[in-house]
């Protein structure tokens, strides 16, 4: 069952004006995707890429520019103060730092339990016992309610921000790069503990970050973002062995590997090139044009359409044609 | 004694004094470099990697920092008894540091291009500072990092420029004249994975041309063992093993290194480990003995006990771990 779907979700900022009219950010630019229930998927860009804009969109923080999000058959492209409390409570999202997201002058408990209070209707005992239940569904011992957020480490305080999500017993919860600010060694306890939950609560989950590594082992499904657009979507063992369009080999031939095995599995020819250009100023055509090292002549004026190229695997690249796999060289180069 | 070595650091203790007491955070480093070698020195955040680096410019925040004990040999002359010109030489003509974070290394209110000639400057001898010379090195260290229209760059402010730009031209001060050693604070970790992937790239085939002795600090196993020749695995203020890096990646000995490369994910799937339990312990009461055992899954009585030393296992190959070492 879908649980959320996108239809071609539009998130424009205003930056200034000149004599044609305003000056917009296009951050998010006409996105489609659908998150079936039980599902993590995983959204990967790099900074700039509009990736945190779009979980904010969903999330109600920003009211979209155009399109349409629905969750559970309800549409969600609405202002946040007109959504009902019932729709809020569903959607749950742990944020990048937990150093800035929870507030220095409460404690863990009062942190938790808002939502709690808010959302369930607890008080007195029974709120007592829900964060501590809370606190022990992530491991942490129930002393912690006392403590300060300040008083703990990054990886506890991410735990204490995990906890918080789960409070009104959300469906789906947006982790936005939720281990981007730790150490492997804790990274490795976080995304175990939240793949854990996962199974035991039937959660779907949003997973954001810019690391290939890491959502290559937490993700069913991945898609590729480049400047507010989706490139690539794909299962995720797929996506690894059969990456198709050039942003994505360039991508995963930069991620520092500690294998043999794994630098095997890199696309040998995709050296990366270029840097990102701004959201202000996005080239024509396709996006990706002035970096890309297979550029054709259709690519600096004309915007490629997502397209199937097999069952599940979308792409949007010029190189690319609906069912029929690949083009010639392409071919060749993958089953190097 | 090796004469050929160019740095040695032989049981370094950096404390800071803080209300309260000093954090003893680095706890008797050993640390040498080969010329010529690259090295990387591997840790997570806190267990004192930078401090180290800085202990060897002598940048230490003053006067919080109080170098405690050790002498740290750099072409047979310790740094930390230099006087002020000496240091001065070092740190102009000896060793250059390439920061972690480009934006901060820069002065945002100068433009490149002074920047640059500073640098230039006075890391050549008198006689050699000329305008047309010194703006001739800082064009062709330009040309060599990559960096297209140079003579309009060095009227740029570090703003007008882009973080992977700012890395590149962090490094081209480094190359504006032969330098011993360079060092280089993570020097992709605040950049795009793309960018990183470019920037190593770019450091790796310029240390390999110049023929320069390196040392790359880092948190990712992955990039030391891309652009590294033997890998430091630092814990807790102390080198806890080190290993040339086929050896460290193929036979990882000491518990943590096992941990830490067991928690990285890996592209070709297969799961996460999960982690390595507790965290890096506080500095102001460090642990007894072994300063890992309380996280560690194999510990023994003897490491709540005593500091191990550094065990021979295979040439190039050390380890702090009573496992390898004498048996209680």
């Amino acid at each position: 069952m879908i649980l959320l779907e996108i239809k071609n979700l539009k998130k424009y900022f205003e930056v200034g004006r000149n004599r044609k009219g305003p000056i917009y950010l296009r951050a998010v630019d006409g996105i489609s995707l659908s998150i079936e229930e039980g599902e993590t998927l995983g959204l990967v860009g790099e900074s700039g890429s509009g990736k945190s804009t779009l979980a904010y969109t969903v999330i109600g923080m920003y009211r979209p520019t155009g399109g349409e999000a629905i969750f559970k058959g309800q549409n969600i492209a609405v202002e946040y103060s007109r959504r009902p409390l019932t729709l809020k409570k569903e959607m749950q999202i742990v944020f990048q730092d937990p150093a800035s997201s929870l507030n220095p002058r409460r404690n863990i408990g009062q942190i938790i339990g808002l939502n709690l209070r808010l959302h369930r209707k607890l008080q007195g005992v029974e709120l007592q016992s829900a964060v501590v239940e809370l606190l022990q569904r992530v491991e942490l011992s129930p002393d912690y309610m006392y403590k300060s957020p300040m008083s703990i480490g990054g990886g506890e305080k991410q735990l204490v921000a995990v906890a918080r999500a789960l409070a009104p017993q959300p469906s789906l919860i947006l982790l936005d790069e939720p281990t981007s600010a730790l150490d492997v060694s804790i990274q490795a306890k976080i995304i175990t503990k939240l793949i854990n939950l996962q199974k035991e609560l039937h959660l779907t989950y949003l997973f954001i970050t810019h690391d290939l590594s890491v959502i290559r082992n937490v993700a069913n499904k991945i898609a590729i973002m480049y400047l507010g657009k989706i490139c690539e979507i794909a299962e995720a063992a797929e996506f690894f062995q059969n990456p198709l369009h050039p942003y994505t080999r360039m991508l995963i031939s930069s991620v520092p590997v500690i294998s043999e095995e794994e630098e095997r599995l890199k696309p040998k020819k995709y050296i990366s090139s270029g840097e990102i250009p701004s959201p202000v100023n996005i080239p024509p055509g396709c996006s990706f044009h002035m970096r890309c090292p297979e550029r054709g002549t259709r690519c600096d004026t004309e915007d490629p359409v997502i397209v199937e190229v097999s069952k599940g695997h979308f792409v949007r690249c010029h190189l690319f044609r609906q069912g029929n796999d690949l083009c010639k060289d392409h071919q060749t180069e993958s089953n190097i | 004694m090796n004469s050929d070595r160019l740095l040695d650091i032989r049981d370094l203790q950096v404390w800071y004094r803080v209300y309260g007491g000093y954090l003893k955070v680095l706890d008797g480093v050993f640390f040498h470099l080969g010329k010529g070698e690259r090295v990387a020195l591997v840790g997570e955040t806190g267990c004192g990697k930078t401090t180290l680096m800085k202990t060897i410019l002598r940048i230490l925040p003053q006067p919080e920092s109080h170098i405690h004990h050790g002498e740290i040999l750099f072409k047979g002359k310790d740094i930390l008894r230099m006087n002020y010109a000496e240091l001065q030489r070092v740190r102009s003509k000896g060793i250059a540091m390439i920061f972690q974070d480009p934006t901060a290394a820069l002065n945002p209110v100068f433009t490149i291009g002074t920047q640059l000639f500073e640098v230039t400057k006075h890391a050549l001898p008198r006689s050699e500072q000329s305008k047309d010379h010194v703006s001739k090195i800082v064009i062709s260290v330009l040309k060599e990092v990559a960096l297209p229209d140079q003579e309009r760059l060095l009227r740029n402010y570090p703003i007008q420029l882009s973080g992977g730009m700012r890395q590149r031209i962090c490094i081209s001060m480094a190359l504006t004249a032969p330098r011993d050693l360079l060092i280089a604070d993570e020097p992709g970790t605040s950049l795009d994975v793309t960018i990183q992937d470019q920037i190593l790239r770019l450091l790796k085939e310029l240390v390999r041309s110049h023929d320069t002795s390196t040392i790359v600090i880092t948190h990712s196993l992955g990039v030391a063992r891309d652009i590294a020749d033997r890998i430091y695995v630092m814990y807790a203020g102390r080198i806890v093993e080190t290993a040339n890096s086929l050896e460290l990646f193929s036979n990882p000995l000491h518990p943590y290194t096992v941990g830490l490369l067991r928690s990285v994910p890996k592209i070709t799937g297969g799961g996460i480990a999960s982690g390595i339990p507790g965290h890096i312990p506080d500095y102001l009461n460090p642990p007894t003995g072994c300063r890992f055992h309380p996280r560690c899954p194999s510990r023994m009585d003897v490491c709540s006990q005593k500091k191990p030393g550094m065990y021979h296992v295979s040439p190039n190959h050390f380890v702090s771990c009573f496992l390898y070492g004498e048996k209680p």
